[in-house]
């Protein structure tokens, strides 16, 4: 008897409703939603495949296991605080001094960790609550005294800046010892290529068990589900998609630890905003602060988890960078750092309006910043095109995002 | 069940409230009339936490309470559907229903609401085809369900509707006073804030003035005629509309005369 199954589902029973069944209804109801505006990370995946054939091409190292892992590498620093990024997007704020906090904290790990002598630990603890409090100040100057956030941040890029090069001293730069902790992490530190298998099918496996989960639970309550062939189909793909890009990897030095942190962090984040209330309550900021408020949302907390996550994630970021060059210096975290971590966000999908966006976007944005500057490094051309090129690729990002927010309205999707 | 006493409520100079008072029982539709810049809308807000009136007592069951904020306004009973029904477009139907009160905030229990959106939306006879889409997909009639769906969520006891059927359709506006109806049968107080003097009659039990931020007369919406609610929402006898319908009549009048002495004529 347990398959009985009344003829409609509770939510089916609408008779405008389209019917998607199986595979091709899936698939069917994907390539509607591709050509109302919902296009979601497609448009970054084609202008990753577009830019790794265009640099293959003008130089066949690019695509090599070897540049690859290097790509991987140099993009978690940037990525880690893009994800940041991300967070005050969602809510239609900005921070403009994540660079600036990121070069802070490299330099008080710096100075406490090498020139104090401190437990490296404990030195970035040090470094990620003091971000903790200037997101703090942030989310005061904005909630409290009503300063527009790009302003409070603008503010605070110049004067971390300061202090960053008031801590580092006369030196100006300290270098961290190659047989440190944290420089091993950033450069030496290689998950095992059997564990790199594992984790890879670990995670198509953990796609699979939370779709199936989902699925039997809505089964239960008599809700329409995807099909469960559906479900097959997109976990094997990753799997097969995820052990592909791993082995290849492998050819190279494999797959950083630092690396899996990242993607770690991701994962975090993606399940922080999509599963759970704090995730809703920053999508409701962003999407319409004031029922928000009514609906009895506290908004100033809101507004001080966002500032305190983009501020500990720049520290974070600025921490990974410092450990990667072995280095802080007076120009860590300046330059291009800041506009990287939030051209990715956007490149990546995150609206700069608030409201939408997911942590896949830091991950997909900074891949493509990074293979531009690595595929640009390799035909020996100097930063100034790297500049112009990110340029570009971040005005065609916001262009194809305002295009599918109008193709959106118009095709009712929002 | 919900009494206000005295309330009053300036901006600036402007006395926007002054010594309103406000009764509503459980099970009773009460509608709030007036022109514009009457304090129908402040009285909401006070009502609704938004604004905190400057002097006067809300009792609540007999008991004298305080509403701050929002929450404590929700925490309380009273719902609130605004005028602009404060949804968030971005969001899905069940996550507009849900919002401030997501079940399970550490792992959401997406299931578990989405069965009680239709619970709730099929009790209210409404018609949303799916409630995964967005908010902005959605057509008025269907954001004001909506809305309404959402105040009944916390399981309130007062429901307060400002203007609920001011942006909508003919069809649409009888769904809304189908579902005011539906809220008195299951014991609801409901105020109702309108222009629509028909729609008032139509749904109301007991209509209140309000007429320059004062109380200005209450009404039973059995007995009430339309031209007495007009007289006391603009505040005289002597005014535009009165002058009207007396010119109206008084013509209608003096054509049955006319008519009249020619019938005496021919005869």
């Amino acid at each position: 008897m347990s398959d009985r199954q009344p003829a409609v589902a509770v939510d089916q029973t609408d008779e405008r409703l389209l019917q998607t069944r199986g595979v091709r209804g899936a698939l069917g109801s994907f390539l509607r939603s591709a050509r109302a505006g919902d296009v979601g990370p497609l448009p970054v995946i084609i202008g990753l495949l577009i830019i790794g054939t265009i640099f293959q091409s003008l130089n066949p190292i690019f695509l090599s296991s070897r540049n690859l892992v290097d790509i991987s590498m140099d993009s978690v620093a940037v990525g880690v605080i893009s994800l940041g990024i991300v967070c005050v997007l969602l809510v239609g704020e900005i921070d403009l001094s994540v660079g600036s906090v990121s070069g802070f904290a490299g330099a008080i790990v710096a100075v406490l960790f090498v020139r104090d002598g401190w437990n490296w630990i404990l030195a970035c603890l040090v470094a990620v609550g003091v971000a903790l409090l200037i997101g703090l100040l942030y989310g005061v100057l904005l909630t409290k005294f009503g300063m527009p956030s790009f302003v409070s941040s603008l503010a605070g890029l110049l004067a971390f800046l300061g202090l960053q090069l008031a801590i580092l001293g006369d030196q100006g730069s300290i270098n961290l010892p190659f047989d440190s902790a944290l420089v091993r992490f950033a450069q030496l530190d290689f998950v095992p290529a059997w564990l790199s298998y594992v984790l890879a099918a670990l995670a198509a496996l953990a796609l699979f068990a939370s779709g199936y989960d989902n699925m039997s639970r809505r089964r239960r309550a008599n809700l329409s589900s995807s099909s469960p062939q559906a479900l097959v189909v997109r976990s094997v793909a990753l799997l097969i998609g995820l052990e592909l890009v791993v082995w290849y990897l492998n050819q190279g030095r494999g797959v950083g630890w630092m690396v899996v942190f990242f993607a770690a962090l991701v994962l975090l984040f993606h399940y922080a905003f999509t599963r759970t209330g704090w995730g809703r309550s920053v999508m409701a900021v962003g999407g319409n602060v004031e029922a928000a408020r009514r609906s009895g949302i506290n908004v100033r907390n809101i507004y001080f988890s966002v500032f305190a996550l983009c501020s500990m994630m720049a520290a974070v970021g600025g921490i990974l960078a410092a450990s990667r060059l072995a280095s802080a210096n007076l120009s860590s975290g300046t330059g291009d750092v800041n506009l990287n971590a939030i051209a990715a966000a956007v490149i990546g999908g995150t609206s700069l309006f608030g409201g939408r966006g997911s942590a896949f976007s830091a991950l997909l944005g900074v891949l493509v910043i990074e293979s531009i500057a690595s595929g640009l490094t390799l035909l020996n051309l100097n930063s100034s095109y790297r500049f112009v090129i990110t340029g570009l690729v971040l005005a065609i990002a916001v262009a194809i995002d305002s295009l599918a927010r109008k193709s959106r309205a118009s095709h009712g999707r929002a | 069940m919900l009494s206000l006493r005295g309330i009053s409520k300036t901006f600036g100079a402007v006395n926007a409230l002054t010594d309103v008072d406000l009764d509503v029982e459980a099970g009773e539709v009460v509608a709030i009339v007036g022109d514009n810049g009457a304090g129908k809308s402040t009285l909401v807000k006070v009502l609704a936490g938004v604004h905190a009136a400057d002097s006067g007592t809300i009792a609540f069951d007999g008991t004298e309470v305080q509403i701050h904020d929002p929450s404590a306004a929700i925490h309380l009973g009273i719902a609130t559907v605004f005028q602009d029904l404060a949804l968030c477009e971005n969001l899905s139907v069940v996550d507009n229903l849900f919002l401030g009160r997501a079940l399970g905030p550490w792992r959401l229990d997406q299931v578990g609401m989405e069965v009680k959106s239709w619970e709730l939306l099929q009790q209210l006879a409404a018609k949303i085809p799916t409630v995964r889409v967005p908010v902005a997909t959605l057509s008025g009639g269907q954001r004001q369900t909506v809305a309404i769906a959402r105040s009944l969520l916390g399981e309130p006891r007062v429901i307060i509707l400002d203007e609920p059927t001011a942006a909508l359709g003919v069809a649409q506006t009888a769904e809304v006073l189908d579902l005011i109806e539906r809220l008195r049968a299951r014991n609801l107080g409901v105020i109702m804030i309108s222009h629509n003097m028909e729609n008032v009659l139509a749904v109301a039990d007991r209509i209140v003035v309000l007429r320059l931020g004062r109380n200005n007369g209450e009404f039973d919406a059995r007995t009430v005629s339309s031209e007495d609610l007009v007289a006391s929402i603009t505040g005289a006898t002597d005014n535009v509309v009165t002058r009207r319908t007396g010119r109206l009549s008084a013509e209608a009048d003096s054509t049955k005369d006319t008519s009249a002495r020619r019938e005496g004529e021919a005869k």
